[in-house]
C-alpha cells in the first residue's frame, strides 16, 4: 500500500499513529454532549415499564383499569395486549417482550404505560394491579440441570466437553483449587434510554444508545413484525456500554407504546432499574487441576467451569466457549479435560460484559500458576515464562496461533518494570482511605504478576462483517458506517484512516444508522477497530485508487506516477497537479464490506479453529493490605499489552486505563449480591464503583508492537485486556501480602479477617 | 408542589406553623435520593439552606455552638478542626467533595441513620440540640432525639436550629470502616474524645446498634488504668481489655454491607487503634 509522506502539509489532524483527541471529549466535560438520555420532541410522551418484583412468580391477573384512567395516561400495555407473544434474545430468541404469564427473574417487564408526565407515568404503574403466585426461585445454578425445566427451552443453555492431547497424561506436582466470580455489572454511567417515533409509512424511527443497532433493529422488527426497512434506528449519544447495551432493553417497549399512542415515546432507566434492566457478568464456579513437571512444565489441566446464565440466554452460550477456551490461560497445555456449562436459573439474566468469559477463568488459572509456583518452589514469573504460548504453538482447542502471540515479552516487560510507588505518607493513602483506620504498623504490602488472553472478534463460524462507504466530493470526504461509538474511539480512528490514505484533511462521520448503510457488527468483542476501521480502510483504498485512475484517464497521465500530497494530485514524472477539490468535484463513492477470515465450530470435543485472532495482556498490582480489617488499597498497577500496533495513543491509554479500573473493581469491590433470586445491592450506594482513592496510576510498562498479520494496520483490539488479567493480578497481590488462598472475587473483608469461614462456604 | 425559600429562622418557623406537613430541605443530599427514589413526595418545600443564621458558629467559655446549616466543608475550618477534631475527621469520611459542600450538620442528625458519621462523635460528646419552632424553644441530648433507625424527636413545626456540645481537653479521633477508601456508608464507626479535665475517654460507636451509642462500660474501666498524668502507652492487656469491652457493648446486625460478626470485631479493632494513637499523642 502507498502510503502520504510524513510531510504533507495539508494533513493538520491526527493520522495514523498519532493521538487524537475525540471530538466528544471537551462537549463531555462541559455537559454539551447529547446523550440518548438528552433526546427531547415537542410531542413526546414518557414511557415507563412496570417490573416483577419476585424471581419467579406466575402472573394470576393484571389489572390496568385504574391505571389508565389516571391523569396523563395514554396507554398501558401488557402481554394481553400482544398477540402471539413476541420473543427476543441476541443468540435466539427466548423472551417475551412482556411477561407472558410467568416471571422467571426479578425486575422481568410486566407492563409498559405511556403518559404525559415522568411522575404520572409512575403513579400510573403503582395503580397497576397485578396477582403473583409466588414460585420457589431455582436460584442455585448447581440445582439447575437436574431441577424442572423453568423455560421451555430448559435448563441448560450450553455445555462444552474439551478434550485435548493425550488422556492418560499425570504430573509429577499437582494442585487443586476452587474458584468462584461474583456478578459484576457494567454499570454504564449513562442508564438505558431512547426514543422511537411514529412514521407516515407505519414504520418506527428508533434512537437509541446500543453497541449493534442491526441486530437491535432485526428483534425489533421481527417482534413489531414489520418489515426491517420499516424500523430505522439511529444511534443516539452512548453513556458508556462494556457489554450492558448489546441485548435489547427499552427498545421494542419504546416502539410499542410509539405505535400504540402515535407520538414520540421517551423512556430513561432511573440507576435502580438499570442494574435491573440490563444483563451481568456471569458468576462463575471453576474447580481446577493442574499437573506439571518437577521443572514446571504444564503437563495437563482439568477443569470443570459452571456459569449462572441467569433467566434468559442472551448471550451465554458464547461466553461459556470463551470460558472454555482460555481456560488454561496463555500457556501451552498438551492434555486437557475441561467440562463448561453455563446454566438458566431465576438469577438475573447474565450476558457479555467486557473481557466475555476469559475474566472468570483467568482469576482461577492465575491463581493455579501461582499455587503451582509455590509448590514447587519456584518463582511465579519464571514458570509462566517457561509455560508461555509461542507463535506456532496449539491453543487447547488444538488451534494453532498463526499470528503473533507475544505472551513472554508482556511478561518479562511488565515483571521487569521499576515499582515507583514508596511507602504511604499520609493516612489517607492507607488501606481503609478516607476512614482513618490504619496506621502504618497495621499495612502489609503484596505484588503480583498475572497474564491473560483472549479472542478478538466473533468467533465458531459466525459470519462476521462490517461495512462502510466512504465518499469523496469536493475535497471533503464522509464516512457512512453503522458502527456503535460508545466510547472505543471510532469516531476519531476513522479520521486518522482517511487522512492516511486519501490525503484528506475534512474527514466527515455521518450518523451511525439502519438506515442509510448495512451492519458494521457489534461494538464488543474488540473488534471495531478491526472490523469497522477495516471496512473503512478498504472503502478508502478503493475510493484513492478510483479517483487516480480517473485522473490518470482525464489528463493522459500515468496512473503509476500520481501521489496524493498536499492536499492535491501530483504526478511524479511531469510537473502534473491538481488540488483534491477540484479533483472530486464529481463524486467518488465507494461501500465496501469486510470480513476477517473464517472461523470454524467447535468439534464435540470442543476442538476446531473457532478463533481469528489473540490478544495478550500482563497486570502486575501492589496492594497494601489492613489484615486485621480486611481491608484493601491498590497502590500501583503495572501493565504490558499485546495491541499489534498502536493507531492512537491517547485512546489506547485509556483503555488501559479504564480496563484496569474495572478489573480491580471485580476483584475488590464490584458486586451485585443476590440472594434468592434478588438483588439486594441495586444502586450505587451500595455496588461499589472505584473512586479515585481506590484507582492507582497505571504505568504502561510496554505496548509489544508486532503487527498481526491480516489486520488492517496490523493492529489488534484493545479494549478487553485491560480488564482481564488485573483482576487476576489484584486478587493474587492480596494473597501475596495477606499468606491466605482467596479463591473468591471480589474479596471481601471478612475472607480476610474469617479466613476459615469463607473457605468453607 | 411549591418551594419557600426562607431567609431566617423565625420565617421559617412562620411558615412550617402555618403548614406542618413543609418538608425542610437543607443541603438534599438525603432527602433529594428519598425524593427519586419516590420514598417521599414533596409537596411543598421549605429550603434552609440560606438562612444566613444557620451556618454560624461560636465559642462561649468552653461551650461550642454549631449552626445545623454547616456543611461537613465548612468543618475542616482549622478553627473548628482545633476545638472539635474528631468532628472534622468525621465530616471528611462523609461522601465526596460535592456531598459535603452540600450537606450539613442538621440534615445528618435529622436523617438520624445508624451510619449517620458525625452522630458518634456528638455522642460521644453528649451534645445537646437547640430545636425552635414558632411558639418554642426547646434542648434535647442528642441520644433523646435520635429515637430508633432514621427516626427522631422533632415535632411538627421544629427544626434544628444548632448543636452544642462541650470543648474537651485531650486528643481526639474518629475511625470509620468501609468497604470503599472514599464515599462509603460506614460498616462500623467509633469516636474516641479525651477529656483530661473530666478524666474521662468518651466513646461513641456507630453502625452497631439502632442508634449510636456510648460504650460506657468501656468508658469507665479505661478510665481507671489511663495515666491521666503522663499520657503514656497502655499495656497490651489494658488495650485488649479496653477493645473487648466496646466490643461487647454493641448489637450489630448481618446485612450486604457487613456481617455482624465482621462489625463486633471490627470496632473492637477501631477501639484499640484509637485508644493507641490518643496515647501515642501529645497532651494538649
Ligand atoms: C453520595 C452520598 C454520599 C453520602 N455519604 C455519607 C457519608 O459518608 N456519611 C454520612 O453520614 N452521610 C452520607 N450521606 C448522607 C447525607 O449526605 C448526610 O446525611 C447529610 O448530612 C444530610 O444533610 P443535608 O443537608 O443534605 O440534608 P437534607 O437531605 O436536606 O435533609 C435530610 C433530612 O433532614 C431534614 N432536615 C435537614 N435540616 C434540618 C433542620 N435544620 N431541621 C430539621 N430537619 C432538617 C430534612 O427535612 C430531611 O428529612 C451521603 C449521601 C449521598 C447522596
Amino acid at each position: 500500500m502507498s502510503r502520504v509522506q510524513t510531510s504533507d502539509t495539508a494533513i493538520k489532524g491526527p493520522r495514523i499513529g498519532e493521538s487524537a483527541l475525540r471530538p466528544d471529549g471537551i462537549p463531555k466535560v462541559k455537559g454539551e454532549f447529547v446523550f440518548s438520555n438528552d433526546l427531547r420532541h415537542p410531542d413526546m410522551l414518557w414511557g415507563g415499564t412496570l417490573r416483577s418484583p419476585h424471581p419467579a412468580a406466575r402472573i394470576v391477573s393484571i389489572n390496568v383499569t385504574s391505571a389508565l384512567k389516571m391523569t396523563g395516561v395514554r396507554a398501558v400495555i401488557t402481554s394481553e395486549d400482544l398477540d402471539d407473544m413476541p420473543l427476543y434474545g441476541l443468540e435466539h430468541p427466548d423472551q417475551p417482550v412482556l411477561a407472558d404469564g410467568l416471571v422467571r427473574y426479578q425486575g422481568e417487564p410486566v407492563a409498559i404505560v405511556a403518559a404525559d408526565h415522568p411522575e404520572n407515568v409512575r403513579l400510573a404503574l403503582e395503580a397497576i394491579d397485578v396477582e403473583y403466585e409466588l414460585i420457589e426461585p431455582l436460584s442455585d445454578p448447581n440445582l439447575a440441570k437436574e431441577a424442572e425445566a423453568i423455560h421451555p427451552d430448559g435448563n441448560l443453555f450450553r455445555e462444552i466437553d474439551l478434550t485435548h492431547g493425550n488422556s492418560q497424561e499425570e504430573g509429577e506436582i499437582i494442585v487443586e483449587g476452587t474458584y468462584e466470580v461474583g456478578m459484576q455489572d457494567q454499570a454504564p454511567l449513562g442508564t438505558e434510554s431512547g426514543m422511537a417515533i411514529p412514521s407516515e409509512d407505519g414504520g418506527i424511527d428508533l434512537f437509541v444508545s446500543t453497541q449493534w443497532l442491526h441486530a437491535d433493529r432485526d428483534q425489533v422488527a421481527a417482534c413489531l413484525n414489520l418489515p426491517t426497512e420499516k424500523v430505522r434506528l439511529t444511534l443516539a449519544g452512548v453513556g458508556g456500554a462494556f457489554g450492558a447495551r448489546e441485548d435489547i432493553s427499552l427498545h421494542i417497549h419504546l416502539c410499542l407504546l410509539a405505535i400504540k399512542t402515535g407520538k414520540p415515546i421517551k423512556m430513561s432507566y432511573s440507576r435502580t432499574e438499570s442494574f435491573h434492566g440490563h444483563v451481568h457478568r456471569h458468576p462463575a464456579q471453576m474447580w481446577y487441576r493442574h499437573h506439571a513437571k518437577s521443572d514446571g512444565t504444564l503437563t495437563r489441566i482439568e477443569a470443570r467451569l459452571l456459569l449462572d446464565g441467569g433467566a434468559y440466554a442472551s448471550t451465554s452460550s458464547a461466553v461459556l466457549a470463551n470460558a472454555t477456551c482460555f481456560a488454561a490461560g496463555p500457556y501451552r497445555v498438551p492434555s486437557v479435560e475441561i467440562y463448561g456449562a453455563v446454566v438458566r436459573t431465576n438469577n438475573p439474566p447474565c450476558g457479555a460484559m467486557r473481557g466475555f468469559g476469559c475474566v472468570q477463568v483467568c482469576f482461577a488459572h492465575e491463581a493455579q500458576m501461582d499455587k503451582l509456583a509455590i509448590e514447587l518452589g519456584m518463582d511465579p514469573v519464571e514458570l509462566r515464562l517457561k509455560n508461555a504460548l509461542k507463535p506456532g504453538d496449539q491453543i487447547i482447542t488444538g488451534q494453532t496461533i498463526t499470528g503473533t502471540a507475544p505472551v513472554a515479552e508482556v511478561i518479562e516487560t511488565c515483571a521487569q518494570h521499576p515499582i515507583s510507588v514508596g511507602s504511604a505518607t499520609q493516612q489517607m493513602e492507607l488501606p481503609g482511605g478516607a476512614g482513618r483506620t490504619a496506621d502504618p504498623k497495621n499495612v502489609v504490602r503484596g505484588e503480583a504478576i498475572a497474564v491473560g488472553f483472549k479472542n478478538l472478534m466473533f468467533s465458531e463460524g459466525f459470519d462476521d462483517f462490517s461495512t462502510a462507504s466512504c465518499q469523496l466530493l469536493d475535497g471533503v470526504a464522509t464516512i457512512t458506517c453503522a458502527c456503535a461509538e460508545v466510547g472505543q474511539g471510532f469516531v476519531t480512528l476513522a479520521q486518522q484512516i482517511v487522512r492516511e490514505i486519501l490525503g484528506v484533511e475534512e474527514v466527515i462521520l455521518a450518523p451511525a444508522s439502519t438506515a442509510t448503510v448495512g451492519s458494521a457488527g457489534s461494538t464488543s468483542a474488540s473488534r471495531q477497530t478491526w472490523m469497522s476501521g477495516g471496512a473503512v480502510k478498504s472503502a478508502c483504498e478503493e475510493v484513492r485508487i478510483r479517483l487516480l485512475s480517473r485522473i490518470a484517464e482525464s489528463y493522459n497521465l500515468d496512473v503509476e506516477s500520481l501521489v496524493i500530497v498536499d492536499g492535491g494530485i501530483a504526478s511524479l514524472s511531469s510537473d502534473f497537479s491538481i488540488s483534491l477539490k477540484e479533483a472530486t468535484a464529481e463524486p467518488i463513492e465507494v461501500e465496501d464490506t469486510y470480513r476477517h477470515l473464517p472461523t470454524h465450530p467447535l468439534d464435540e470435543k470442543g476442538q476446531g479453529d473457532a478463533h481469528v485472532s489473540f490478544a495478550f495482556s500482563a497486570h502486575r498490582a501492589v496492594v497494601d493490605v489492613d489484615q486485621e480489617l480486611g481491608l484493601v488499597k491498590v497502590v500501583e498497577l503495572i501493565t504490558s499489552q499485546d495491541v499489534g500496533r498502536v493507531l492512537n495513543p491517547l485512546q489506547l491509554q485509556g483503555q488501559l486505563e479504564g480496563g484496569a479500573a474495572q478489573g480491580l473493581g471485580l476483584a475488590v469491590l464490584e458486586e451485585i449480591n443476590v440472594v434468592d433470586g434478588r438483588i439486594l445491592n441495586p444502586s450505587f450506594t451500595d455496588y461499589l464503583l472505584p473512586t479515585s482513592l481506590d484507582m492507582p496510576p497505571v504505568e504502561i510498562a510496554a505496548l509489544i508492537e508486532q503487527p498481526e498479520p491480516n489486520a488492517p494496520f496490523g493492529a489488534k483490539g484493545v479494549g478487553e485486556p485491560p480488564a482481564i488479567s488485573s483482576t487476576a493480578a489484584v486478587a493474587s497481590a492480596v494473597r501475596n501480602a495477606t499468606g491466605l488462598d482467596l479463591q473468591r472475587v471480589p474479596i471481601r473483608p471478612t475472607d480476610i479477617v474469617f479466613p476459615e469461614r469463607s473457605k468453607n462456604g | 408542589m411549591g418551594v419557600i425559600i426562607a431567609k431566617s429562622v423565625n420565617e421559617a418557623c412562620a411558615v412550617l406553623a402555618e403548614n406542618p406537613a413543609t418538608t425542610v430541605l437543607a443541603g438534599g443530599t438525603d432527602l433529594m435520593v428519598q425524593a427519586n427514589r419516590g420514598a417521599h413526595s414533596l409537596e411543598s418545600v421549605l429550603d434552609l439552606s440560606r438562612i444566613p443564621e444557620l451556618k454560624n458558629w461560636s465559642l462561649e467559655g468552653s461551650e461550642m455552638v454549631l449552626g445545623a446549616g454547616i456543611s461537613y466543608t465548612d468543618l475542616a475550618d482549622p478553627q473548628i478542626a482545633a476545638l472539635v477534631p474528631a468532628l472534622t475527621q468525621a465530616a471528611r469520611t462523609v461522601g465526596s467533595p460535592q456531598i459535603r459542600n452540600a450537606g450539613t450538620l442538621g440534615g445528618n442528625l435529622a436523617t438520624a441513620s445508624p451510619a449517620g458519621d458525625t452522630i458518634p462523635v456528638l455522642v460521644a460528646m453528649d451534645a445537646v440540640l437547640q430545636l425552635k419552632s414558632s411558639t418554642e424553644n426547646r434542648e434535647i441530648a442528642i441520644t433523646e432525639f435520635i429515637t430508633g433507625v432514621k427516626t427522631n424527636a422533632l415535632k411538627p413545626g421544629e427544626i434544628i436550629q444548632s448543636i452544642k456540645m462541650p470543648v474537651f481537653q485531650g486528643p481526639q479521633e474518629f475511625l470509620k470502616v468501609g468497604t470503599r477508601n472514599a464515599m462509603v456508608i460506614s460498616v462500623v464507626s467509633l469516636a474516641l474524645v479525651t477529656d483530661f479535665l473530666g478524666r474521662k475517654l468518651r466513646v461513641g460507636v456507630g453502625s452497631v446498634s439502632p442508634v449510636p451509642f456510648r460504650a460506657t462500660a468501656a468508658e469507665e474501666f479505661i478510665a481507671q488504668e489511663f495515666d491521666w498524668e503522663t499520657n503514656s502507652a497502655l499495656s497490651e492487656k489494658v488495650i485488649n481489655k479496653f477493645s473487648e469491652l466496646v466490643a461487647d457493648s454493641t448489637k450489630p446486625i448481618d446485612d450486604h454491607r457487613g456481617t455482624a460478626d465482621y462489625r463486633k470485631h471490627a470496632v473492637g479493632v477501631l477501639a484499640k487503634r484509637a485508644l493507641e494513637r490518643v496515647c501515642a499523642g501529645e497532651k494538649s
